[in-house]
């Protein structure tokens, strides 16, 4: 019971960070633009975020906890948001190819990350990180200890970091937002034909830049909570690596809606851990592409099943120019 | 009434323009990238003169860092030639990552199993062949189902890679580690490794063999025909006669095969050995390479050089300014994003609209 | 300024590089009153109605709507004005609903009440007794229900100006009456209508008034009272109709392809062609009138092998060959019979060619199977390109210039060239004239004829009645797929062709029921 307990638990820790980049990506494909940079901009909101808290400590000698979240929250977002500003600019207004602008930004990122990442490591001298008591406002519950300690449910419904409900807050929204608000329907209708929405009298080029950015921020908190949570509010590319590309999966598996990012995060998140909790006679790194397999499964089904709902946006990863002829 | 704003300017597509306009433009767009990055280096606190000099000397003013810069460049030209069919008919393979580690994983078995069986000629061909067939293999999968189905291959190759990926990190702790427990691959056996011509393995020779390869393929070859119409419009090739999924099945084929190659000059030349980050992100920036080459494979020479000195370069920039190597990623998509940037005022102009209702056109 | 004009346009010029779609047009669209805007294909109907409903800026020249000057730079500002475009091509987003499509890009409350828009939707249908279920989703939809979604669409969005773009292309007859009842109840109620065809007899049934545009200008107009056919159709093509088409006698005319019981069925279970029979023989012109979307594209797509057949039969009997079976070949095995068969498509670009090669390398198109080893040999290709481009005066700078940058007549030139040139037995074509001036349709009239008398089966797929009447023989009729009749070009006339391409002859209005 407590192996499966843990198993759920640890699965969902480490779906977090996926849960936002699938997140981020999901609102970002919505408009018709497929930005294969999520690896960049999560590993640019992994870095600034930690800068974000780490010199917010430093300079404030302490600080409050809750605002250090928000700030890691705000400066990983404006990190995304800057890359996937760009990708926009060059694909949105400047029609570049999405795929290689996408391959570019993911080439820029990281370095970005990277080299934020070390050079903090440099100027501050080897070593990185908040202090614990900070810490304890990224990875432990905010909730309060008794709720937690409720047999069974009480970890599992009460035990996780802050991140756990922003996401889950944040996928709801999302999925009010695009299903049953008037500017989620024109998102929808913008990627699916840009024309259509354009003659609607959509502003195309607004949702698209909008939801590009946007989705562009929320992409990038998740390199943020990956850093601040799994990787225990250090530097680590490492770890970090492949888990925009995961979340780009994830988006497909998760067929562009939010809602299925809550469970799909969780599942993928088990499938990033099972080789440690499940001892079946399969080696560990076959587990680790798992997720691979079960989203190109799911490719070829919805393809196979042609069912409308299922599809793709169908503008995706086209630029748009009204006067096309 | 409702409406009083007059445009500032609306876009049209451009008739036509000069090739010479064109690449002066491109040029432009390089200059700018090199101000901006000479920006980075100023916000950094470092002279970006003396910044951009310990780039080119530390990746071309010496005879070893010029190999080294070379010995770089060597897969991403070939990659980039690999994806050229693949583009040219629209068809978005970002799998070449995946179809080289294939590749490698090919042509490692054949290392590891035969390097005392056969004589080192007759192995290392039968490791490109390996290695041909396993990437052709990989790029096979997507393809033949983006033929049969219209299954998304954007996204399929790109899941492909990570599976392939994730294969060889099985296999460096599994069936083929050396040391137990060290998780790596043991290294080539000599009889497995490309020879070296003037001090870089050989791969060099193989790449421009395919680059005038892919040229002659593309430009004067039936299947190169194929390719183009294919690319322009499905229904006009159906109309005259050609079989679409074929022609994608087969240019796929061709593109892994030659993906495949890559991985296996790198793991024999470069690496003499298998590890999982065999590609290295190679794959990806080839497809910047090829596109922003616009499929022309002797540009791609240049545009990979130049991406090869960033990046040789920068690693030198680490040990003489303490500049974090990362920083080549950094330049390399800033020159990424201009040149992107960049087609754009090829393809296009900007008419301006004046209260008087004429026009001038700005270039 | 009247007191009822709802929208003056002042000489309005819209160039797409180097073509000139409209120049120096005005033309003003009063309340209460249907104006048809009449032209020939091409000749600037839709691009200029396309600048008031925001598609398309105008390069120059003014729009006042209400007598102020307005700007439209994006369709947002035309519905701002009451400007609402029903386009040819139905603007729907297919996996949304019916409702969803309707409220697209409104502004309102935030929170969508979906339910609410259905109610709304049922009181305009209920209004003017359309049906349209607010859940359906678009996919699901016929072509009527989607333009009766597009119509409701728009009074849902209070225009007060709609236009219409050949709204009856698509339409039965049953469907386009009760449209056209739909258009009288909204023009009582003051609403400004413009529907954009080039069917005379919409225009005398329907309009009030008439404008016409030729080749991008204005033509003149007149009121629908005070004109008639003949006047009009002179104003839409400049000059009297006396086409004056030189057609001899055939010569021997011998079977080529016989066509039996073909019935083609799309990929979304429509019946696309309905047991078609009929026979084209060699050394004559053969030509198929129909209203569009009857199954022309593909009664010629099934011939050339491009469209699944679910059965019938199409036989081909060359001259001194025994009869082949081209029904489940595909084009390639068609041609390994010997089968010499020319296409010119209707989407010239989109299918007869490749728009971003040259001339030459849409010759090759033609060769490039017949070449022998790895290589395309781009001699002969070029030599042809040479020859079509000098013989039939193709304006371009080179045989390597992309064909995609040519002026539709140069393009059309191009295709029919190439076609001519494979020297077919027997020659399709489709729309062959559209949008060319009068000069290159004569060119290509005449390329028609002279195939014909060099034996060649050819089928003109048309639709200016006039032209069909002198340049073919024969002439088969189509309707919803079925073959309403074949008549002789010589004897019959435009009311007998014209009532069998609206129904089954012999079988009086119940035909689509």
């Amino acid at each position: 019971m407590m192996g499966v307990i843990n198993l759920v638990f640890n699965a969902i820790l480490n779906g977090t960070p996926l849960m936002f980049g699938t997140m981020g990506e999901s609102l970002t494909e919505k408009s018709g633009n497929l930005n294969l940079g999520v690896e960049g901009m999560m590993y640019m909101g992994g870095a600034f975020g930690l800068a974000g808290a780490f010199y917010y400590e430093k300079l404030t000698g302490g600080g409050s906890g809750i605002l250090a979240v928000l700030i890691a929250i705000a400066c990983s977002f404006l990190a995304g948001a800057i890359g996937a500003l760009i990708y926009s600019f060059i694909t949105i207004t400047l029609r570049a190819n999405q795929n290689v602008t996408g391959l570019a930004l993911a080439i820029f990122g990281t370095g970005i990350g990277q080299f934020v990442g070390e050079y903090m490591r440099n100027v501050e001298g080897g070593y990185v990180a908040v202090s614990n008591e900070l810490k304890n406002f990224f990875q432990a519950s905010p909730f309060p200890r008794f709720l937690q300690d409720i047999p069974v449910v009480g970890k599992l419904i009460f035990g996780h970091n802050v991140f756990v409900y922003l996401g889950v807050i944040l996928a709801v929204l999302m999925a009010f937002y695009i299903n049953r608000t008037r500017y989620g329907l024109n998102l929808r209708a913008t990627g699916e034909s840009p024309a259509t929405a354009d003659a609607a009298g959509i502003n195309v080029i607004k949702y698209k830049y909008l939801a590009t950015v946007i989705g562009g921020g929320i992409s990038a908190i998740g390199g943020m909570v990956y850093i601040m949570t799994i990787a225990g509010c250090v530097w680590n590319h490492e770890g970090l690596s492949g888990e925009g590309w995961l979340a780009v999966a994830l988006v497909i598996f998760c067929l562009w809606r939010p809602l299925n990012t809550i469970w799909g995060s969780a599942l993928f998140g088990a499938l990033i851990i099972m080789y440690l909790r499940v001892h079946l006679p399969i080696p560990s790194e076959i587990y680790k592409i798992l997720p691979y397999v079960v989203t190109v499964a799911v490719l070829v089904f919805t393809s196979l099943r042609k069912k409308k709902e299922n599809q793709p946006p169908e503008s995706l990863g086209l630029s748009y120019f009204r006067e096309d002829r | 009434m409702h409406n009083q704003r007059a445009p500032l300017f609306h876009l049209a597509k451009r008739t036509s323009l000069s090739p010479a306009r064109a690449w002066t433009i491109r040029l432009a767009s390089f200059v700018v990238a090199i101000l901006i990055g000479g920006l980075i280096f100023l916000l950094l606190g470092d002279d970006p003169v003396s910044a951009y000099g310990a780039i080119i000397t530390g990746s071309l003013g010496k005879k070893v860092a010029i190999r080294q810069t070379v010995k770089i460049a060597v897969p991403l030209l070939g990659t980039a030639l690999a994806i050229a069919p693949c583009f040219k008919m629209r068809f978005w393979n970002i799998g070449a990552e995946g179809q080289i580690t294939a590749g490698a994983i090919g042509a490692t078995f054949f290392a590891l199993n035969y390097y005392d069986k056969l004589p080192s000629p007759v192995l290392l061909i039968v490791m490109g062949l390996a290695g041909a067939v396993c990437g052709a293999f990989w790029a096979f999968i997507p393809a033949f189902f983006k033929a049969r189905w219209g299954t998304n291959e954007t996204l399929f190759t790109l899941m492909m890679n990570y599976i392939v990926i994730g294969l060889v990190k099985w296999l460096q702790g599994g069936p083929w580690e050396g040391k137990p427990g060290s998780q790596i691959i043991p290294n080539f056996a000599s009889s497995a490794v490309l020879p070296k011509v003037f001090g870089i393995h050989c791969g060099w020779i193989i790449v421009l063999i395919l680059t005038i390869f892919i040229y002659v393929y593309m430009r004067y070859s039936k299947h190169g025909y194929e390719i183009a119409v294919v690319g322009e419009s499905e229904n006009t090739a159906r109309y005259a006669g050609m079989s679409v999924a074929r022609i994608t099945i087969r240019t796929m084929l061709l593109s892994g095969a030659i993906s495949g190659l890559v991985g296996y000059m790198v793991a024999s030349g470069a690496n003499m050995t298998l590890y999982y980050s065999v590609a290295d992100g190679v794959g990806f920036t080839a497809i910047t390479v090829a596109w922003l080459a616009q499929l022309n494979p002797f540009a791609m020479i240049a545009i990979s050089f130049l991406l090869a000195i960033l990046d040789k370069g920068a690693s030198t920039l680490q040990t003489v300014m303490n500049v974090p190597a990362s920083i080549s990623d950094i330049i390399t998509g800033i020159f990424l994003f201009c040149m992107l940037a960049s087609e754009f005022f090829i393809n296009y102009r900007l008419v301006f609209r004046h209260d008087s209702g004429k026009e001038a056109v700005s270039e | 300024m009247q007191e009822n004009c709802a929208v003056e346009m002042r000489n309005i010029t819209k160039n797409f590089g180097p073509v000139a779609a409209n120049s120096n047009v005005s033309l003003s669209i009063r309340r209460g009153e249907i104006l048809s805007l009449l032209g020939e294909n091409g000749s600037g109907k839709t691009t200029l109605m396309n600048m008031l409903a925001g598609i398309y800026y105008p390069d120059s020249g003014q729009i006042f709507v209400n007598g102020e000057e307005v700007r439209i730079t994006s369709p947002k500002d035309a519905f701002d004005c009451g400007i609402g475009m029903i386009h040819q091509h139905f603007k729907l987003v297919s996996v949304l609903s019916a409702a969803e499509n309707v409220v697209l890009g409104l502004d309102g409350p935030a929170v969508l009440d979906i339910k609410e828009v259905g109610r709304r939707i049922k009181e305009i249908c209920e209004r003017y007794s359309f049906s349209v279920s607010p859940e359906k989703k678009v996919y699901d939809m016929s072509v009527s229900e989607k333009q009766t979604l597009e119509i409701v669409k728009v009074l849902y969005r209070g225009a007060d100006i709609l236009i219409l773009d050949e709204p009856t292309a698509v339409l039965t007859p049953q469907e386009t009456e009760k449209l056209f009842d739909v258009l009288r109840a909204m023009k009582a109620d003051g609403k400004a209508i413009v529907i954009i065809t080039h069917k005379l007899h919409e225009v005398m049934e329907l309009a009030d008034r008439v404008a016409v545009l030729r080749r991008g200008e204005f033509a003149g107009e007149m009121m629908v009272r005070d004109t008639n056919p003949q006047e009009m159709t002179n104003m839409m093509v400049g000059r009297p109709i006396s086409l004056n088409i030189e057609r001899p006698d055939p010569v021997d005319p011998a079977e080529r392809l016989v066509i039996k019981g073909l019935t083609v069925v799309d990929s979304e279970g429509i019946t696309k062609l309905d047991n078609v029979t009929f026979t084209a023989m060699g050394g004559e012109i053969l030509g198929i009138a129909g209203i569009a979307g009857s199954g022309q594209k593909e009664l010629l797509e099934a011939v050339a092998g491009l469209q699944p057949v679910k059965s019938g039969s199409i036989l081909y009997t060359p001259e001194d060959a025994p009869p082949s079976e081209l029904v489940g070949k595909t084009p390639k095995q068609i041609s390994n019979l010997g089968v010499s068969l020319a296409f010119v498509p209707e989407d010239r670009l989109g299918m007869g060619l490749v728009g971003g090669m040259g001339m030459t390398g849409n010759m090759l198109l033609r060769s490039w199977r017949r070449d022998k080893g790895v290589f395309i040999h781009a001699k002969e290709p070029s030599e042809l390109a040479q020859r079509i481009k000098e013989e039939l005066e193709v304006m371009t700078p080179s045989v390597r210039y992309p064909v995609r940058r040519l002026s539709g007549g140069n393009v059309q030139k191009v295709l029919v060239g190439r076609e001519i040139a494979s020297s077919p037995s027997v020659l399709m074509t489709a729309y062959a004239v559209r949008g060319l001036d009068i000069n290159t349709s004569y060119t290509i009239y005449n390329l028609l004829t002279s195939q014909k008398m060099k034996g060649v089966a050819v089928i003109f797929v048309g639709e200016d009645l006039d032209v069909l009447l002198e340049l073919c023989d024969r002439i088969l009729v189509l309707y919803d797929g079925k073959v309403s009749g074949i008549v002789d070009a010589r004897t019959a006339d435009k009311e007998q062709i014209g009532l069998m391409m609206t129904r089954l002859s012999g079988k009086g209005g119940n035909a689509d029921a």
